[in-house]
């Protein structure tokens, strides 16, 4: 029953979803294009919304149907904004995607800074992942990027990296949120750190993303650069990243600092291990009525259950 | 206050109780409750519900304080809405959030310390809205009565444990609804304190005050 795939949607509802497109940037846009290159350049520094191409890759598109684009870019976590499901949409504005670059070092051959044109380089491709929150809900996105392992190839990871670190920019002037005051007290530690196993970080589905829905990543999505982990709970996909790092020693991640007891290091989705505030055994599909029930993994069992033999999830939650 | 004042004075705060519900409506009715509805609807009811039961735990204090004893002809209409919007909120919690899922419901009643201080909160507000009537208050004679209807202390607590508990990380909210509640059986404390001392001072002074 739960392998049943319905069946697949056109390429057409995706990219209609451009309708969505903010309506002053867009004519912004495309003024400065017609006018001079400086110009157009300049717009670039506001991606967001500007369409991307990429091909999809039927392999990895699960059959339900995305969440609609203005669920998914209006009810997000992103604390660097506000804590507040609307805090990002409404402050997105403030983040500077363009110029951008991510250093990735530590325990490789060839440490480089990439510059974000670099990134968009990669061959891009379109995959539908689901993406279940810790907290009990969950949205289908239709990401645009390419596996971490194409870019971690080109650094060439010494014998000795175990981990991968992912470090999310620090800059109260883009991230409001990160000022130090009592009202914005976020309860984590800036910058915001996240990290994986070097075996999860090289597996196929962890994706750098770069777009979603046909357009540039929005900056309430975590523009220009994020990861996405889907077998794992939606906070283990940093956002907007400058830096990824590979180590011998696990890192420390930015939930694991601020509450031990209720996020592990690995925060695999998974049914049988509850919050220990709530029950993980169910989810509300953003845009349903009736809740679903969670699957193992989050639906990646196939795929990624091969990692954690031998393991006691209860433990590594 | 005379009659037509006081029943223009009832009247605007029906309207004003009501208002929250009706606000609900009208976001319902234009696509205003974002792409979580069933989320939304049930933390606006609990916000409501926290929200009049702290005013309604404010009207003594305004008297300690102020010399206010007007508000207080509002007791039994805030605390009356605030049991009403506290139903409303463990209604959709039930029919819609898990919808008659009484097995996960109950698991999480007894696992889900949130819920369990929820519920507890919930039905200890019963009583004192059945016995919320005049003829209650006669039956029972005022000095029972008072201290049956002093639980609604423990039902604020409750209700901030409640919010404190269940929200994530980082969440200002449930401090500063703690805060207020703490103040506001603070200036109660401080009250009670004050009228002993005054006693103690003046023995001879009738014991009983006014109602």
């Amino acid at each position: 029953m739960l392998i049943k795939r319905a069946p697949m949607f056109k390429a057409s509802e995706i990219t209609d979803y451009r309708l969505y497109l903010n309506r002053r940037e867009f004519m912004f846009g495309a003024a400065a294009l017609a006018l001079l290159p400086t110009a157009a350049q300049a717009a670039q520094a506001s991606a967001a919304g500007q369409p991307l191409a990429a091909k999809r890759n039927p392999a990895y598109v699960i059959g339900d149907k995305p969440t609609d684009f203005k669920s998914a870019t209006t009810y997000n976590n992103f604390y660097e904004f506000g804590t507040d499901k609307e805090d990002p949409a409404r402050l997105g504005h403030m983040l500077k995607p363009r110029p951008w670059a991510i250093q990735v070092d530590g325990l490789v051959h060839k440490p480089k800074r990439f510059d974000i044109e670099e990134i968009l380089r990669f061959p891009l491709e379109e995959r539908v992942y689901s993406l279940r929150c810790v907290e009990a809900w969950s949205m289908v996105i239709p990401w645009i990027g390419f596996p971490l392992s194409a870019l971690l190839k080109q650094v060439e990871p010494t014998g000795k990296a175990r981990y991968v670190e992912f470090t999310t920019l620090k800059d109260p002037e883009q991230f409001p949120a990160q000022k130090p005051s009592l009202a914005a007290f976020a309860g984590v530690e800036w910058p915001y750190a996240e990290g994986l196993r070097l075996d999860e970080a090289m597996h196929p589905l962890t994706l750098v993303t770069v777009g979603m829905y046909g357009q540039v990543l929005p900056n309430q999505n975590g523009a220009p650069v994020r990861i996405v982990v889907p077998w794992k709970y939606g906070f283990k996909s940093a956002k907007s990243l400058v830096r990824i790092r590979l180590t011998e020693e696990q890192p420390k991640t930015a939930w694991e600092k601020s509450a031990p007891q209720e996020y592990g290091f690995y925060s695999n989705v998974n049914p049988a291990v509850d919050h220990p505030r709530w029950s993980q055994a169910t989810e509300r599909r953003i845009g349903e009525f009736m809740r679903r029930k969670t699957l193992m993994f989050n639906g990646y069992a196939d795929q990624v259950g091969s990692l954690y033999a031998g393991m006691d999830l209860k433990k590594n939650y | 206050m005379t009659r037509p004042a006081h029943i223009w004075f009832k009247a605007v705060a029906w309207v004003c109780c009501l208002l929250p519900l009706l606000v609900l409506a009208y976001y319902a009715a234009t696509d205003g409750l974002g792409a979580n509805p069933i989320s939304f609807v049930t933390n606006w009811l609990g916000q409501w519900t926290f929200r009049l039961l702290l005013v309604a735990l404010s009207l003594t204090p305004l008297r300690i304080v102020f010399g206010l004893s007007w508000p207080l002809l509002l007791r039994r209409l805030l605390g009356l809405f605030a049991f009403f919007y506290a139903g409303l909120h463990f209604l959709v919690w039930i029919l819609i959030d898990h919808y008659f899922n009484w097995d996960q419901m109950l698991a999480d009643l007894v696992k889900r310390r949130y819920i369990t201080v929820g519920m507890l909160a919930l039905l200890l507000l019963v009583p004192l809205a059945v016995t919320s009537t005049s003829g209650m208050v006669r039956r029972l004679g005022g000095t029972v009565w008072r201290r049956i209807h002093r639980v609604v202390y423990l039902v604020g607590v409750l209700a901030a444990l409640h919010f404190l508990w269940l929200a994530k990380q980082g969440r200002t909210a449930p401090y500063v609804y703690a805060a207020i509640l703490a103040l506001l059986l603070g200036v109660r404390l401080w009250g009670a304190l004050c009228r002993r001392l005054r006693r103690r001072e003046e023995p001879a002074v009738v014991r009983s005050a006014p109602a």
